[in-house]
């Protein structure tokens, strides 16, 4: 196998309701990927591009076809890949295999969303499909239902008061807000406070409006080289140096484990494994926060904290910058904003940008030399990737 | 190889309220909802069992904010109950005021109430002969 690298990133401002199309947005993205790799859209051989929900706010099915065509990527192979919100992972994951196996030398990769468009009625209708249609969906599951039953479960079954739970749900949300304004991409540029998250309108309980994240539109897009092409395209490669993939099935087959994602576990040991790293190592990490209790539950599967205790990550400020593992200084899902088919995507962006020293000052991480994400695409797709500064 | 239980005779039954399941030959454990293989041990050795609906909250949540076209749902009670059998089967709490319910309702005994509520379905998931007459939402009442 070989080794596989990020040459180029491209990443579009994620928004509300955007004023173009879910084309027009990744092929910003892609070009930008292109530009940025000193590469032509002629050279890209294969596209992977992360969609959800497509069909449902534009009528447009198969964008990844008419996104090659769009950026003069003319007749190339494109695919589609539908995880939920780990789409975009996933295509990063299967073109980093593709590259590693020697298939394909440049492929780009990524993922775009306009969920934004559909309004709340409908998207939470669509995004409601990455549950079981026909066990759980009829019962009125909706994504923060089913994280706010993981929440709830979270504190019965480690004893956490429900109050203590909810002020560390807060504080998740404070620090990607107060991270978020820093960052040009994020949909949200202002700060919150304890209080603010604790007195929004509940939406599911005990999930409150600043709890959740906000539906998004937007794209990212990477280039993804071989190690011997990276050489001559950039002196400051990243290395994808371990992957994971998981999957699982509804919430009540997932019994055994819950509020763990048993499939998160899965997931990051074969990425770790691989990568041949522990937790302690990692530098930096994106985690999958669509919900504020989603981060704490996967800050311990993750391995950063014992299970029943990451809450105290935040409380203790070591998700900070200048802390033990610093989480999600771009923003994350929450302040950032979550155009599914783009998040994994994001994440990447976002790790490569900061081992190149490129985001703002405010919120530039020292000395990342590796970096982990985490997506979690409706009850239990999971994909994870190591990154590994290559200079 | 023919699915030992479909979503179209478990839904016929629980409309009826009979909760149908399946019971592993090889471990003995119940699977329900149902699905190919036996949730526990991945065996395809089963047989279809009537379980007796009764069970324990283990979590749950009440939903504001409801999908499109189910706005007049709001505000519902949400369980997950864990059978007698040892299933999870996911279902709404009924016979309680939903502004009402906080943390005390884990650990309630509740069973099947006599009738289930019914989803007709819509635009995107009434296609299908499967599910003709409707989603069966297994409703729980405390016991
Ligand atoms: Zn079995």
């Amino acid at each position: 196998m070989r080794k596989v690298a990020i040459v180029g990133t491209g990443h579009t401002p994620f928004t509300f309701a955007a004023e173009k199309s879910s084309v027009e947005l990744f092929s910003e993205a892609a070009m930008d990927a292109i530009n940025e790799s000193h590469l032509k859209s002629k050279d890209v051989q294969a596209m992977y591009v992360g969609n959800v929900l497509g069909d449902f706010s534009e009528g447009q099915a198969m964008v990844q076809s008419y996104c090659a065509d769009d950026i003069g990527a003319f007749h190339i192979p494109s695919t589609r890949f539908e995880g939920a919100c780990a789409s975009s992972s996933l295509a990063i994951r299967d073109a980093f295999i593709w590259v590693a196996s020697g298939f394909y030398d440049i492929v780009l990769a990524g993922g775009v969303e306009t969920a934004a468009k559909m309004g709340t009625p409908l998207a939470t209708r669509t995004f409601a499909m990455a549950h079981d249609s026909h066990y759980e969906y009829p019962i009125g599951l909706t994504f923060p239902g089913f994280f706010a039953m993981l929440a709830h479960l979270y504190c019965s079954k480690y004893s956490v008061p429900l109050e203590k739970l909810k002020e560390q749900m807060a504080l998740v949300s404070v620090q990607s807000h107060r991270y978020g304004v820093h960052n040009a991409f994020a949909q949200f540029h202002k700060e919150i406070a304890v209080e603010d998250v604790l007195k929004g309108f509940m939406v599911c309980s005990p999930l409150q409006l600043l709890d959740c994240c906000p539906f998004s539109d937007g794209a990212a897009a990477v280039i993804l080289t071989s190690e011997e092409k990276a050489k001559e395209l950039t002196d400051k490669p990243v290395y994808i140096i371990g992957i994971g993939q998981s999957s699982s099935g509804k919430l009540s087959a997932q019994k055994d484990y819950a509020p763990r994602i048993r499939a998160r576990e899965v997931s990051v040991k074969q990425a770790y494994d691989m990568a041949g790293i522990k937790p302690e190592d990692v530098d930096l990490c994106e985690l999958h926060d669509c919900f504020s209790i989603a981060s704490i539950i996967s800050a311990e599967s993750l391995g950063f904290a014992e299970f029943g205790k990451g809450g105290e990550l935040w409380q203790k400020g070591e998700t900070k910058i200048g802390g033990t593992i610093p989480i999600n200084i771009s923003g994350g899902l929450k302040s950032k904003g979550h155009p599914i088919g783009a998040t994994g995507a994001s994440q990447v962006f976002e790790i490569v940008h900061q081992m190149r020293g490129h985001v703002e000052p405010e919120r530039q991480v020292e000395g990342v030399n590796i970096g982990l994400t985490d997506t979690l695409g409706g009850d239990g797709v999971l994909c994870n990737m190591v990154l590994q500064k290559g200079w | 190889m023919d699915y030992k239980l479909t979503f179209k005779e478990f839904n016929k039954a629980l409309k009826r309220g009979k909760l149908l399941g399946l019971k592993c030959r090889d471990c003995g454990k119940f699977t329900c909802p149902p699905k190919m293989a036996c949730q526990e041990c991945g065996s395809t050795n089963l047989d279809i069992a009537e379980l007796n609906g009764s069970g324990k909250v283990v979590t749950f949540t009440v939903s504001y904010v409801p999908s499109e076209g189910r706005e007049a749902e709001a505000p519902y009670t949400i369980v997950m109950v864990e059978l007698d059998e040892g299933p999870w089967l996911m279902g709404n709490l009924t016979d309680i005021d939903p502004n009402k319910v906080t943390m005390d309702v884990i650990d309630r005994s509740v069973k099947l109430g006599l009738r289930s509520k019914v989803l007709p379905g819509d635009t995107y998931s009434i296609g299908g002969k499967e599910a003709e007459g409707g989603f069966a939402r297994p409703t729980f009442v405390f016991a």
